[in-house]
C-alpha cells in the first residue's frame, strides 16, 4: 500500500500564482481559491492533478467572521489521500460561487443542497432549487443567524436539562404552540402556495424532446412519496413518451430529519446516536464513519481489541446489507416476498449478535471515540463464527443457486445498461455501483482507515456496467466480507476495548476533518469542523445515498418505465441517509 | 384468550355442535371479523418501517394474528401504520392517505418520532407527533420498537376494536359524517394547519422578528 501522501504535496500555488493561497488557519489544511479563478482552478485539479472524482461539496458559515465557504474535497480514483479546496465569500447576499457542475455533474445534488440549507448561490448551475425543504421555505437552516422554532440555546446541555432540570415543554415557549415560525405580520388565508410550479418547469426543461421514437402526447407521471417500490418516501416525477421515460426529477426532503442542525447542537458523544438513524441498515457503519472522524480531530489512538471488534461489526453489517438489497431488488422485479423471507432469516441472525454485543437490534451506538463501548463476549465471537464460517456461506451460495440463472431474472437484468465507468466517476458515484462499472475503488484499499490494510481480501469488481453485474457484485462483496471477519476472529487480541477513559465530554481541537469509510452503499463521510469547544462548529454528513442519486437522471432517461424501478433499486438508496 | 372466541361465555353449547353453533351478539360477531383482518397500509417513512418489515418475516410473523395483507393503496386499507418520523414536507401526503382510507380506520404511531417527534423533535422539518393532525388509537414506544412490541401494539388495537358496538362507532353516525376529515396542510413559509389560520394571524401579527435569514 503507497503511504498516503500529504495534500500539500500538490502544488497548486505555483501552478496558479495568485490564484491560489494555502490555508493557515490552525488545524485546516487545502488550498483556498480565489472566487473568480474556481472553474479554471478546479480543471486544472481534474485533469493535471488526477483528482477526478470530486466527492464532497459543502458550506460552512463563518458568522463571525462574515464569510461563507465552500469546501470541496475530491480524490483520485486510482487511491490516495484527496486535496481539499475551498472558496471563501463575503457573507452579503446574495452569496455567489460558481457552480462545478459543468466539470463535476456529482455536484449538482451537493450544490443544491448548499443552496437550500445555507443560501450559497451556484452560478451557472443548470436547475439551481431547493432540494430538501420546499420552494418557499422561509430561509437557510443552516445558517448561524437562523434559529429553528424550538430553539432553546446555541449549544446542548440544555440548562433546563441540567444542571436545573426544569424541562420546559417546547411548545409553550413557541408563540404559534407548535413548531413553526412564521414571519411577522403573515397571514395564512392570502397565502398562495407555490405549487411546484419550479419542479414541473424544471423536469420540462430537462426532457428529451421528440426522440422517442414515437409521435406521442408526452405525460408526467408522479411516484411516490408514497410508492412501495421507492425504498421510502423518494418522490419521481417522470415524464414518458409511451413506455420510455424523457425526463425525470427526483424530489426529496421527506424524511429530512436536520442532522446536521441537530448535530451542530449536540456534544461530539451525543451524536452517535443520531448516527444510526442516517443509513438505518447500518447503524454500525455509520458510527464507525463518525467516530473515524472526529478521531482524527481529536488525534486519539484506538484498542487494538476494539479495531477489530469494529471490523468485525462494519463487516458484519456490510453482510447484513447486501442481503437485503438482494431480498429488496427481488420485490422489485416482482418476485414479491419470497427472496426477502430467505434473506431476513439470516438478516435476523446477525441482528441477534448486534444486539447481544449493543443491546439493540437496529440502533446500535457501539462506536465510542478510542474504542467501543462494550466488550464481546467469547460466546458470541464463537456464535459469529458459526455464522460466518457456516451458515453465511452456505446460505448465500444456496440464494445464488435459487436465483442467478432465473429465466426472468436473467432477462430483466443481463444487459440493461447501469452506467458505465466514466460516467460513474463523472457524477461521483462510490461503492458498488462504481465497483461493478470496472473502477475498483474501494476504500478499505484506495485509503486504508482502521485496520484493513492487515486483511487479505480482493476488492470486488465486475466490468460491464450492466445491472446483472450489480447484482452479483453484492454477492461478491458478502464473501469478501466473510474472509475479512474469519481473519478478525483469528487475530482478535485481548486487552482493553476503549484506550480512553468513559467521559460525556471530550476535547476536541480546533480545526477540521473529513473521515471517510467504505459504508455497504459507497463513501460514508463526515465533515466536522471544530472550534475548540465541546460542541462541533459544523457537522455534516456526506451520505452514499443521496450522492449516488445524483446520476438518476442521466441513468433513466431513455430506459423504459418498467426498469425504472430495478435501476432505482441498484444504487441502493436508503431515505434515512439520503435526506438525513 | 378468552375473548378471542365468537361465543359469549354464559351460553353453555354441548361439545360437539361447538365449531357449528354459536350464541353471540351482533357487535361481538362485527367485531370478531374485523379484528381478525385488520390490513395494515403498506407504508414506511423512516427507520421504524424496516421493524414493520422484519415483524412480517418469519421469525415474528404478524400473519398469526390476521393482519398481514398489507396494501399498497389507502383504498383498500384498514388501519395506518405511521411507522417513522412525520416531516412537514411528507405531512400533506400523509393527511391525503388517511382521508383516502375508507372508514373503519385506524392509526397506529409506531416509536418515538411518529409519537411525540421524538430525537428529532427540534428539527425544523420535524412534526411533533403525528396526534397533532391525526387520531392516533395506539401509541407504540421504542426507537424504533421491536417487532414483539409492534405486535403488542397490534393486540392493542384488536383490544380496542373488541370494546367497539356498531351503535357508537362515528362511522354509522348520520351526525358524525366526515368527522374524521382531515383537512390538507400547506407548506407555506413553514407548515400550515388551515385550521389554525386564525390562531398563526393573530400571533404573527405580535410576532418579533427572531432571524434575518
Amino acid at each position: 500500500m503507497a503511504a498516503p501522501a500529504s495534500t500539500q504535496t500538490v502544488d497548486l500555488i505555483a501552478r496558479f500564482p495568485g490564484m491560489v493561497t494555502a490555508d493557515t488557519r490552525p488545524g485546516f489544511t487545502g488550498f483556498i481559491v480565489n472566487k473568480e479563478n474556481l472553474l479554471e482552478v478546479a480543471v486544472a485539479i481534474r485533469d493535471e492533478f488526477g483528482y477526478d472524482l470530486l466527492t464532497a461539496v459543502t458550506g460552512v458559515d463563518y458568522l463571525a467572521e462574515n464569510k461563507m465557504e465552500v469546501v470541496y474535497h475530491a480524490f483520485k480514483t486510482t487511491g490516495g489521500a484527496g486535496l481539499i479546496f475551498r472558496v471563501q465569500v463575503e457573507r452579503v447576499d446574495p452569496i455567489e460561487v460558481p457552480s462545478l457542475t459543468g466539470i463535476w455533474p456529482g455536484a449538482d445534488f451537493q450544490e443544491r443542497e448548499a443552496w437550500d440549507l445555507l443560501g450559497i448561490k451556484f452560478t451557472g448551475h443548470p436547475d439551481l432549487r431547493r432540494i430538501l425543504m420546499w420552494e418557499g421555505y422561509e430561509g437557510h437552516p443552516l445558517r448561524k443567524d437562523w434559529k429553528e422554532a424550538f430553539y432553546e440555546e446555541e449549544v446542548k446541555p440544555f440548562k433546563s436539562r441540567w444542571p436545573d432540570g426544569q424541562h420546559i415543554y417546547s411548545e409553550f415557549k413557541n408563540p404559534f404552540r407548535d413548531n413553526l415560525n412564521f414571519p411577522k405580520d403573515f397571514d395564512p388565508e392570502k397565502y398562495e402556495p407555490e405549487n411546484e410550479k419550479d419542479l414541473y418547469a424544471s423536469l420540462e426543461n430537462h426532457t428529451l424532446k421528440g426522440e422517442g421514437g414515437l409521435k406521442t402526447d408526452q405525460i408526467v407521471v408522479n411516484m411516490g412519496p408514497h410508492h412501495p417500490s421507492t425504498h421510502g418516501v423518494l418522490r419521481v416525477a417522470v415524464t414518458l413518451e409511451g413506455e420510455t421515460i424523457m425526463g425525470l426529477k427526483p424530489v426529496m426532503g421527506y424524511l429530512h430529519r436536520n442532522h446536521d442542525k441537530i448535530g451542530e447542537r449536540n456534544t461530539y458523544l451525543q451524536t452517535i446516536p443520531y448516527t444510526d438513524r442516517l443509513d438505518y441498515f447500518n447503524s454500525m457503519s455509520n458510527n464507525f464513519g463518525y467516530v473515524t472522524t472526529v478521531e482524527k480531530l481529536m488525534n486519539i489512538p484506538v484498542a487494538e481489541r476494539a479495531e477489530y471488534i469494529r471490523v468485525i461489526m462494519a463487516e458484519l453489517s456490510r453482510i447484513q446489507n447486501h442481503l437485503i438489497f438482494i431480498g429488496m431488488l427481488m420485490n422489485d422485479l416482482g418476485t414479491m416476498y419470497t427472496p426477502s423471507l430467505y434473506v431476513f432469516e439470516e438478516r435476523e441472525l446477525i441482528l441477534d449478535i448486534f444486539e447481544a454485543v449493543s443491546g439493540a437490534r437496529m440502533m446500535c451506538n457501539y462506536y465510542r471515540f478510542g474504542g467501543v463501548v462494550r466488550d464481546i463476549p467469547d460466546d458470541i465471537l464463537q456464535r459469529i463464527k458459526d455464522l460466518v464460517v457456516e451458515r453465511i456461506p452456505a446460505k448465500t451460495d444456496e440464494m445464488e443457486r435459487f436465483l442467478n440463472d432465473n429465466e426472468i431474472l436473467v432477462g430483466r437484468l443481463k444487459g440493461v445498461h447501469l452506467i458505465n465507468a466514466e460516467d460513474a466517476i463523472k457524477y461521483s458515484i462510490t461503492g458498488p455501483v462504481l465497483r461493478a462499472a470496472g473502477v475498483p475503488y474501494d476504500l478499505r484499499r484506495a485509503d486504508p482507515y482502521s485496520i484493513y490494510d492487515r486483511f487479505d481480501f480482493d476488492v470486488a469488481v465486475r466490468y460491464n456496467g450492466d445491472m446483472m453485474d450489480n447484482y452479483l457484485i453484492r454477492f461478491d462483496e458478502i464473501r469478501q466480507s466473510l474472509r475479512i471477519i474469519e481473519q478478525a476472529l483469528k487475530q482478535i487480541p485481548q486487552g482493553p476495548i476503549n484506550s480512553q477513559k468513559p467521559a460525556y465530554q471530550v476535547r476536541v481541537p480546533a480545526g477540521e476533518a473529513y473521515g471517510r469509510i467504505e459504508s455497504p452503499k459507497g463513501e460514508l463521510a463526515f465533515y466536522v469542523v471544530s472550534n475548540g469547544k465541546p460542541n462541533p462548529y459544523r457537522y455534516h454528513v456526506r451520505p452514499a445515498s443521496f450522492v449516488n442519486l445524483t446520476a438518476i437522471e442521466h441513468i433513466c432517461r431513455g430506459a423504459k418505465i418498467q426498469d425504472f424501478v430495478a435501476l432505482l433499486a441498484m444504487l441502493d438508496i436508503v431515505m434515512g441517509e439520503l435526506d438525513r | 384468550m378468552e375473548n378471542e372466541k365468537l361465543s359469549l361465555p354464559n351460553y353453555n353449547i354441548p361439545e360437539d355442535i361447538q365449531n357449528v353453533v354459536a350464541i353471540t351478539t351482533l357487535d361481538r360477531l362485527y367485531n370478531w371479523g374485523r379484528r381478525s383482518s385488520v390490513w395494515p397500509l403498506m407504508f414506511g417513512l423512516a427507520c421504524c418501517a424496516i421493524e414493520m418489515i422484519a415483524a412480517q418475516t418469519a421469525r415474528y410473523d404478524m400473519a398469526r394474528f390476521g393482519m398481514e395483507v398489507m396494501r399498497p393503496t389507502p383504498r383498500q386499507a384498514d388501519m395506518m401504520l405511521v411507522s417513522g418520523t412525520v416531516t412537514k414536507k411528507m405531512l400533506p401526503a400523509i393527511i391525503r392517505l388517511y382521508n383516502q382510507m375508507p372508514e373503519p380506520k385506524y392509526v397506529v404511531a409506531m416509536g418515538a418520532c411518529a409519537s411525540s417527534g421524538g430525537p428529532f423533535k427540534e428539527g425544523y422539518n420535524v412534526v411533533a407527533g403525528i396526534d397533532k393532525f391525526l387520531p392516533v388509537d395506539v401509541y407504540i414506544p421504542g426507537c424504533p420498537p421491536t417487532p414483539q412490541a409492534l405486535i403488542a401494539g397490534m393486540i392493542k388495537l384488536q383490544e380496542k376494536i373488541d370494546k367497539q358496538s356498531i351503535k357508537t362507532v362515528r362511522w354509522y353516525d348520520k351526525n358524525k359524517a366526515d368527522s374524521n376529515y382531515v383537512p390538507m396542510p400547506i407548506l407555506g413559509p413553514d407548515l400550515i394547519d388551515v385550521r389554525r389560520n386564525a390562531e398563526y394571524k393573530k400571533a404573527a401579527a405580535t410576532q418579533t422578528t427572531q432571524e434575518s435569514a
